[in-house]
């Protein structure tokens, strides 16, 4: 069997008195990609922030239960921010810092601590490459990376996430502010990462999670009502009723 | 055309078509019944005119004082304005000279006070915006803010005298004063910094937290390079109020009169008292009988000009810097 990334197991998540996750357990094996589908606030974001602890910069907050990373509890590891750079995030809406583009993908490897030119001029070259981005904007690295257009501003975000060469990659409904043909060379980019990292894919295509999940995750209220090999979420007779529901789009 | 006339084409759309190769007016009757005013909308054309007028109004009005003070100043002021004027002191017991004394005063007045409150209220506005929790200790501070921001001036002078002229035993000085106009403007500009830092978008700290980076990464990359126009901008227009402000410094280091050496900027100790335009303005005014008549209004000229000399940058700071906003 497969090595296991990702432990979660009885995570229970409430901001303030409302709960977002209720007792969730599965399993991220290395080098998968687990497509997490689900209606909005079914505690798909949620799910997310507690692996990489963003969760805890958003006031009253409570997470009970435990998510390991590579065998280790994420919340009793000291260097939060070391953590944070095993994991590479992509957020919904497409976010360029205000910087130029160059200095966008340069800026973790910066902050984990001082690097070279030469060493920062190859991360550039090899994330924005690898994130389909390069043959766009290699002569005008020293432009604003927030004047891109949406589609460009999200896989320089990718190409971000990629800088600290992450284990786990986090992406959060990327496609949702972005047009097809970005969507569909996203998703070729992500075929081919999946040989070096492990990939959580939230997302609200259906089809997406078709396409690309090795297994599917389905969420509903906060709960995980079914995780399985993406052909039998998608096929004829999932074990539960709502995924086929969900799945097939006739939902509620 | 094998098909029967089954649509009934709207009258407009038929007269549209009439219209296009029609040349003479005939045909236009038709159309024009749909287009003719009704006694509604005829109501709403006026209705709409006159409010945009009355508001039109209200602006001039607004306006109109401001003019007419200045024009009047400068009137006045006209036979006293001149270089000389600024960089000599006041002779003859505050009847004739210049304004040299007063002047400088008020620049070291304004130059301390905000050399204290700027940093003070950035750096707390700083910690309130991206640091500080939501609990009953920032909701006092942040209540304190708004607060403060409203307490008359007089009540400063009062705490100005009690804390520094006499508790923290400065005397009646440049410092004391000073800091009496620094507690007054602290508050306003830890409001105005809290507005510039909270127009950066939220959106990008996340990004950088997810980076990886600290709180304290994230403000100084990102966060203050594109907030610091408007904090700047905040801080600048207290110049106008430090400036303007007789109350806080007239018990607690501004004298009426004192004579200092013409031409050196460094001629005031912040240890010493000072004169200042705002008070000086008010001593000429009211209390001192034959007075040279364009003084007054010179000095008012020379405080409302240098006032609005900075205010002037202030705007045209933020104007460059808007042209380079970055999202
Ligand atoms: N910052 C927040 N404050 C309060 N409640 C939140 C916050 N973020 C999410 N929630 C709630 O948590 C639940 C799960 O939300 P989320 O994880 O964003 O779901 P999803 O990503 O599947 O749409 C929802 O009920 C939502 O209202
Ligand atoms: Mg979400």
């Amino acid at each position: 069997m497969e090595k296991k990334k990702i432990e979660v197991s009885e995570l229970r998540v409430r901001y303030g008195n409302k709960p977002a996750l209720n007792g969730v357990s599965f399993d991220v094996y290395e080098n998968e990609i687990l497509g997490i589908i689900g209606p909005a606030q079914s505690g798909k974001t949620t799910l997310l922030k507690v692996i990489n602890r963003t969760l805890e910069l958003t006031r009253g907050t409570t997470v009970e239960g435990t998510v390991k990373l590579d065998g280790e509890d994420v919340h009793t590891i000291t260097d939060v921010y070391g953590l944070r750079r095993r994991i590479g995030m992509v957020l919904p809406l497409p976010v360029g810092l205000p910087l130029s583009i160059y200095d966008n993908v340069a800026f973790a490897p910066r902050t984990a601590g001082p690097r070279k030119k030469s060493e920062l001029d190859n991360i550039v070259e090899r994330c924005l490459k690898q994130a389909a981005l390069w043959d766009e904007v290699k002569d005008r690295l020293d432009s604003l990376g927030t004047k891109l257009s949406g589609g460009q501003q999200q896989r320089l975000t990718i190409a971000r996430a990629l800088s600290h060469q992450p284990e786990i990659l986090c992406l959060d409904e990327f496609s949702i502010a972005v047009d097809p043909v970005t969507t569909m060379r996203i998703e070729e980019v992500l075929k081919t990462l999946r040989t070096e990292m492990t990939i959580l894919l939230v997302t609200n295509l259906v089809q997406q999670a078709k396409r690309l999940a090795n297994r599917t995750a389905f969420f509903l209220n906060g709960a995980l009502v079914e995780i399985d090999a993406t052909d039998v979420i998608f096929s004829d007779n999932p074990a539960n009723q709502s995924t086929y529901d969900y799945v097939n789009g006739n939902f509620g | 055309m094998g098909k029967p006339d089954t649509v009934q084409y709207p009258s407009a759309m038929k007269n549209m078509n009439n219209t296009t190769h029609a040349t003479t007016g005939g045909t236009r009757d038709n159309s024009s019944t749909l287009f003719t005013e009704t006694a509604i909308g005829r109501r709403k054309r006026w209705t709409e005119n006159g409010v945009r007028i009355f508001f039109f109004l209200m602006c001039c009005l607004m306006i109109l004082p401001l003019l007419l003070i200045i024009g009047y100043l400068l009137y006045k002021a006209l036979p006293v304005l001149s270089f000389e004027f600024l960089f000599t002191n006041p002779k003859d017991n505050m009847r004739a000279g210049g304004l040299w004394a007063p002047f400088l005063g008020t620049i070291y007045l304004v130059v301390v006070s905000l050399l204290v409150s700027a940093p003070i209220g950035v750096f707390a506005a700083v910690y309130l915006n991206e640091y500080a929790r939501d609990n009953w200790f920032t909701r006092i501070v942040n209540l304190a803010v708004v607060n403060l921001a409203g307490v008359p001036s007089i009540v400063h002078a009062l705490f100005g005298v009690g804390a520094f002229v006499l508790f923290a035993g400065l005397g009646e000085s440049v410092l004391a004063a000073s800091l009496t106009l620094a507690i007054m403007t602290l508050p306003v500009i830890i409001a105005s910094t809290k507005e510039a830092l909270n127009a950066v978008p939220m959106s990008f700290r996340e990004a950088c937290w997810n980076l990886g980076a600290t709180r304290w990464q994230t403000i100084r990359r990102i966060v203050l390079p594109n907030a610091i126009s408007g904090i700047l901008t905040g801080v600048i227009l207290q110049v106008s109020r430090a400036a303007g402000e007789t109350a806080p410094i007239m018990f607690t280091g501004a004298v009426f009169y004192k004579t200092i050496a013409e031409g050196d900027v460094f001629a005031y100790n912040i240890t010493d008292q000072c004169m200042a335009l705002s008070l000086h303005l008010f001593t000429i005014s009211t209390q001192v009988p034959d007075v040279t008549e364009g003084i007054p209004y010179g000095t008012a000229i020379v405080l409302v000009g240098s006032v609005l000399l900075v205010n002037a940058a202030a705007i045209a700071l933020r104007v460059y810097l808007r042209t380079r906003k970055k999202w």
